[in-house]
């Protein structure tokens, strides 16, 4: 009875110590689910998910605080794979997702502040103070940002041209013929 | 005798070749207006060097290429620039593209030619002269010529040139082959010499017999060491890897290409182009065009690069019923709107009839006959790559090999349903690409947020440190002041209150004037206490003092 016990124990102290030594020396530096989560949001920064980026918005998904579908630019595509990866239900988003633009500067009424440069999440805006700024087209995730702080409204958001490069074969789809 | 080989799958569609092939190549004809594409080739566009309003002359560079995978896009002949601008072009999506329009003046005149001296050069410049000459893949694929004929990372055992021309209604490489042998073997020899290939072989279908002998002829001619091949007509037979397995037994392995076997397939329309490019220094502005189909006369057009299509359909007789044009064969073919200029890549422009090619019948539901499984000359399952690309289960049409699908249409072609495969193949793979560039786009964005992070950190961290590093220097300037400055000041500072002191002492109360003696007797003893109590104040803080 006494020798069962002591074997016993013995075994659980040996365990825990290996367990205990394993966590120390293969310790995980920050949460990996927020890095997989992180990896399949847009990265547009627009905060429409009412956190200051994806990365916290991620952060929150992993703590469970929040929905997943809370990312209109990333589509109901995003959703699901989200619901993929935390093993959940796919819901509806809770907004319409908005058609891919990018934003556009009237150089004629820029006057120069840098409120723009400022909210620009991805610092896809040139300029410096007095001087003319510009969008940098490939840079920018349209996430809008910088629409409201302009203060003479000279920002609006073009909606991406479809064109050679960009272009997609359709899904095949049979067209239906009016009967006469 | 070479032993040939068999590849998977193929079909034998019925072959329509003999209603163009009778007939010689017809001389070109010049529009009143060409429009010529900047993106003729694979890869980056190339970047317009003239002006509107710029008068060119024929073989005059008018776009340069634009990085390494590109080509440079020529006048095809003389004239002035009237538009850089975008004009419907030769594409699936029937999309307008950046062109170049020339109207032309009629008289062809020439700009200089240099011819070039290929053997005596390094090939690296010669590779430079093949980019700026213009010369893409005249196949199909339009990739740039100069990158396939450089051999850096993989050695080339094999040459082969594709004389296959496995299409149906197309014939202008078999019409090339029999006219200019001299020419397109010219540029295989080049191409050996550059790849440094030990054998050349060229591959030509069984049923070009009159080409076959021309290019043995024209062999024998040059005493060229070049093997003439006929291989069978199976249709995708003219494939890259199709042709390669067929000649040297090699299988291309799924995601690689022929090169990584040590074999390198050229187009013969290719060796013709490359011959007159080094040879005479004729950069790429014409091709052979096969104009067929519902037409009065088909037949074979040298075609200068730029021609709008319909006007090739009009000047080989058009007929009463067309119901569109396509081009390139009507397996891997598109259409195309009249008014799109041919470019390096138009082999054929087909008219379409209804009888010709009657609509396609509904599509009906996937029966599971695996007849696609069966022609397909990749060895795919077309069946479940359709069912995953129907479903946009794009993960799993990837993991079954959806990229080694080269678009043949030979499942298309044997579906009893009439499903259109390779639409949804298409579609699949296009949205893999656009997905593949939306997280491209996505990384960027998320590492450009995360320097901004650490930009904003850095700048309040730098800023903090500014303001302590100010305060700092504040703090060790005053002790640095001199010791006499310093002395001075103190003085100054002691001066001025024994001055202030004085001051106060002088000022005499004004109520003692006019007392009485016992008045002052009262004001003396309440200083002399006022004094005992000071001296009391004195005492009792001293021994503090010590504690």
């Amino acid at each position: 009875m006494l020798t069962a016990i002591l074997v016993m124990a013995g075994i659980a102290i040996l365990l825990g110590a290996v367990l205990g030594y394993a966590a120390l020396r293969y310790k995980v530096e920050g949460d990996p689910l927020v890095e997989k989560i992180d990896a399949i949001l847009p990265q547009t920064q627009c905060g429409q998910c009412g956190f200051p980026g994806c990365k916290p918005y991620a952060t929150a998904i992993a703590k469970g605080e929040v929905d997943i579908n809370k990312c209109p630019p990333g589509g109901e595509e995003g959703v699901k794979k989200l619901a993929e990866l935390l093993g959940v239900e796919i819901k509806p988003l809770d907004a319409e997702p908005k058609p891919k633009s990018v934003a556009y500067i009237d150089e004629n009424t820029c006057i120069g502040c840098t409120l723009c440069i400022q909210a620009c999440p991805v610092d896809a805006i040139l300029g410096a103070a007095k001087q003319m700024h510009t969008i940098i087209a490939s840079e920018c995730t349209g996430c809008e940002l910088c629409v409201a702080p302009c203060p003479v409204d000279c920002i609006s958001m073009v909606p991406l041209r479809e064109d050679l490069p960009h272009w997609k074969w359709k899904y095949p789809v049979f067209k239906l013929k009016q009967a006469a | 005798m070479r032993q040939l080989h068999q590849f998977p799958g193929g079909i034998h569609p019925e072959e329509h070749k003999a209603e163009s092939s009778a007939r010689p190549i017809h001389a070109p004809f010049i529009p009143n207006k060409l429009v010529i594409p900047l993106r003729q080739h694979i890869g980056h566009s190339a970047k317009p060097i003239v002006k509107v309003g710029d008068k060119v002359l024929k073989g005059q560079m008018i776009g340069q290429a634009d990085g390494y995978v590109s080509a440079a896009v020529h006048a095809s002949s003389s004239g002035v620039v009237t538009e850089i601008g975008f004009h419907p072009v030769a594409h699936p999506s029937g999309l307008s593209d950046l062109c170049i329009t020339i109207e032309t003046n009629g008289q062809d005149q020439w700009t200089d030619l240099q011819p070039v001296d290929w053997q005596n050069m390094d090939p690296a410049a010669v590779r430079g002269y093949v980019r700026d000459l213009g010369i893409a893949g005249l196949g199909g694929a339009v990739f740039p010529s100069s990158i396939k004929l450089d051999p850096k990372s993989q050695p080339v055992h094999t040459l082969i040139l594709n004389g296959g021309e496995c299409e149906p209604w197309i014939t202008c490489d078999d019409r090339l082959m029999r006219e200019r042998a001299l020419e397109v073997l010219q540029g295989a020899r080049i191409m050996q010499h550059l790849l440094n290939a030990q054998t050349v072989v060229a591959g030509i279908e069984d049923n070009k017999s009159e080409a076959i002998a021309a290019m043995q002829a024209a062999a024998d001619q040059l005493g060229f060491a070049v093997e003439i091949v006929a291989i069978p007509a199976i249709y995708p037979g003219g494939g890259g890897k199709q042709i390669t397995q067929t000649l040297t037994g090699l299988e291309t392995p799924s995601g690689k290409l022929s090169t990584d076997v040590g074999v390198q397939v050229f187009n013969v329309g290719t060796a013709y182009s490359l011959a007159r490019a080094l040879m005479h220094g004729v950069p790429l502005i014409s091709r052979i065009v096969t104009v067929t189909g519902h037409v009065l006369g088909a037949q074979n057009y040298e075609t200068l690069i730029g021609t709008p299509m319909g006007e090739l359909v009009t000047h080989a007789g058009d007929r009463e019923g067309t119901s569109g044009l396509i081009m390139g064969g009507p397996m891997m073919g598109f259409d195309v709107k009249p008014e799109a200029p041919a470019v390096k890549a138009t082999n054929c422009v087909l008219a379409k009839s209804a009888e010709l090619f009657p609509p396609r019948p509904r599509e009906l539901p996937c029966i599971r006959c695996t007849q696609c499984a069966i022609a397909c000359p990749a060895s795919l399952q077309p069946q479940d790559l359709y069912w995953f690309a129907r479903a946009k289960n794009f993960g799993k049409a990837q993991e079954y090999n959806l990229f080694d699908c080269i678009e043949c249409g030979c499942c298309s072609y044997v579906c009893p349903s009439h499903i259109p495969l390779v639409d949804y193949y298409r579609f699949a793979k296009s949205e893999i690409w656009a997905r593949e560039k939306e997280k491209q786009a996505a990384d960027i964005a998320r590492e450009r947020h995360e320097f901004r992070l650490f930009r904003q950190e850095r700048e309040k961290k730098e800023k903090a440190e500014r303001l302590a590093a100010k305060a700092q220097t504040k703090k060790a300037e005053a002790p640095t002041l001199g010791s006499d400055e310093q002395d001075a000041k103190k003085k100054m500072i002691e001066e001025a209150l024994a001055r202030a002191q004085a001051k106060k002492a002088a000022v005499a109360p004004k109520n003692t004037d006019n007392l009485t003696p016992e008045q002052q007797a009262e004001i003396a003893e309440i200083e002399s206490r006022r004094a005992k109590i000071r001296e009391m104040a004195k005492k009792t803080i001293e021994p503090e003092k010590h504690l």
